[in-house]
């Protein structure tokens, strides 16, 4: 039988495919216990895990959070907000602190990227990345692709458009590793300004047409414009975006086919999608939520059977 | 490895049909039980039992799945993961009677997980036991079974399986004995 072939999940690019599979396998069985009357399995009763946000969070923390105590792990939050760091100190101390507490696994979301392998290659314990500044957010990319698997039957041999502000998005660099992998054709979708040069060198297409990208497309997977990112005005206003990448319900009822809509939230209602569209039957937007849970159920149950009794 | 027939193709029928009427004997017509498998191997008993219950009684037995994988004693004990097969409870057990269902029991270990995993379904009125082989003299924890096809004697180093038509090609039970038992 299979094990995963890391001891950390920093990232889904050093991800194999069977890796993705297996995390998949479980999650399906993790989907069926967070449906049962008592929604909670006792693997990892003797398991100690520290969730740290050094960046603001509340669905992944609350999505993290939910599927560790489902798996019985005992759990601390920290949050840089208020903690030691505003004091000065470094990444590895605080981290190192709260590991001579007898932490055995670290979920952490950081501003920096690199951060969560930088902190797995220092640390002994099992570190999950929860998001690394613009780099990656493995464990968003996995749960989308469940969810298209879910729906679609497949993810292989489907051509999946994410939409929006490329440049500063983890998730879509995650996401295009993940479905890559397992065999999807993968373009992206924006303004110009917000297509990071070099991105076709990772295989994917560009289109700057919405329209066009959506007439291509099985699924689009609609990204938040991050403005709390964006140091420069990246394009002249919110309402011109809207304009030009904003999915309406006159645009998907246009397209030859009914194509699936994500969005990894929070969204912007009335700017990347409109509320007609975020609540209609091909969106699957809380299915995405769900599975965020199960698949992170999986990811931490695979990792902590890795790390051996004393 | 030495391999011994224990039970053959009309064993395993004959011990199917005297299961299904040591059940009924308890449950009459099943109207307020149901038979529950553990997976994986559990759940061929109970497609025996089911098949062979319906044409007795003329009416539907309701059956379900239980992994007990999240149950385990031995999670981070293991070189490779536990990996899940999957549970199928679409009913409610609340005061129901049910029989746990396996192929083969041994330690005893597996029966502690499933009843665990059971609870979290419900609280079943009664819960009983039904097993194809009883290993007896290695029993780890204090379980017995209610119901058993056929008990034997083996040493530890043994081992038995109980196997199918539909996934080894004949219905028969195998005891395997390495050569150099001495």
């Amino acid at each position: 039988m299979d094990n995963l072939s890391v001891d950390h999940l920093t990232g889904i690019k050093n991800l194999t495919k069977n890796d993705i599979q297996l995390i998949f396998k479980t999650a399906d069985a993790f989907k069926e216990v967070i449906n049962r009357p008592i929604k909670k399995v006792p693997s990892l009763r003797d398991i100690t895990i520290a969730n740290l946000f050094f960046e603001n969070s509340t669905r992944t923390r609350l999505s993290f959070e939910l599927a560790e105590k489902r798996l019985s792990a005992d759990t601390v939050n920290f949050s840089a907000a208020s903690s030691s760091v505003k004091k000065g100190e470094t990444l590895i101390d605080t981290v190192n602190n709260i590991l001579s507490m007898k932490v055995d696994m670290v979920v952490m979301r950081h501003p920096n990227p690199g951060a969560a392998k930088f902190l797995s290659e220092r640390v002994d314990a099992r570190v999950i990345n929860a998001g690394d500044g613009t780099h990656e957010h493995p464990t968003q990319a996995l749960l989308d692709a469940y969810s298209i698997q879910e729906r679609l039957g497949d993810v292989a041999g489907k051509k999946v458009v994410i939409v929006g502000d490329i440049l500063h998005s983890r998730v879509a660099l995650s996401n295009i590793y993940c479905l890559q992998k397992l065999g999807a054709e993968v373009m992206v979708c924006g303004p110009t300004t917000l297509i990071p040069k070099y991105i076709h060198e990772l295989g994917v297409k560009v289109e700057h047409n919405l329209k066009r990208a959506l007439e291509w497309c099985d699924v689009a997977n609609m990204l938040r414009i991050q403005l709390e990112r964006q140091e420069i005005k990246y394009f002249p206003s919110l309402r011109e975006y809207t304009m030009q990448y904003g999915l309406t319900k006159e645009i998907l009822d246009q397209l030859p086919k009914k194509i699936v809509v994500m969005h990894p939230g929070p969204i912007n209602r009335g700017v990347e999608i409109t509320s007609d569209v975020a609540d209609s039957d091909q969106a699957i937007i809380l299915d995405q939520v769900e599975n965020g849970v199960a698949v992170r159920m999986s990811v931490i149950y695979l990792l902590a059977s890795k790390i051996k009794r004393q | 490895m030495e391999r011994q027939v224990i039970l053959n193709a009309k064993h395993v029928e004959l011990t199917i049909n005297r299961l299904c009427y040591q059940l009924i004997e308890t449950h009459n017509d099943f109207s307020n039980s149901v038979l529950i498998g553990l997976q994986p191997r559990g759940i061929n008993v109970v497609t025996r039992l089911k098949e062979r219950l319906e044409t007795i009684l003329g009416h539907e037995v309701i059956c379900g799945n239980l992994d007990i994988t999240f149950y385990r004693d031995d999670f981070r004990r293991r070189e490779i993961p536990l990996i899940p097969s999957a549970t199928n409870i679409d009913f409610d057990i609340e005061n129901k009677n049910v029989v746990l269902i396996d192929d083969v029991l041994y330690t005893g270990r597996t029966i502690r997980s499933g009843l665990d995993a059971l609870l979290a379904f419900g609280r079943p009125s009664k819960v009983e036991l039904l097993t194809m082989i009883d290993r007896r003299f290695k029993r780890d924890l204090p379980i017995q079974a209610d119901y058993v096809g056929k008990t034997v004697d083996t040493l530890i180093s043994e081992r038995v399986s109980v196997e199918w038509k539909e996934l080894e090609g004949e219905d028969k039970v195998v005891l395997f004995t390495p050569d150099n038992n001495g």
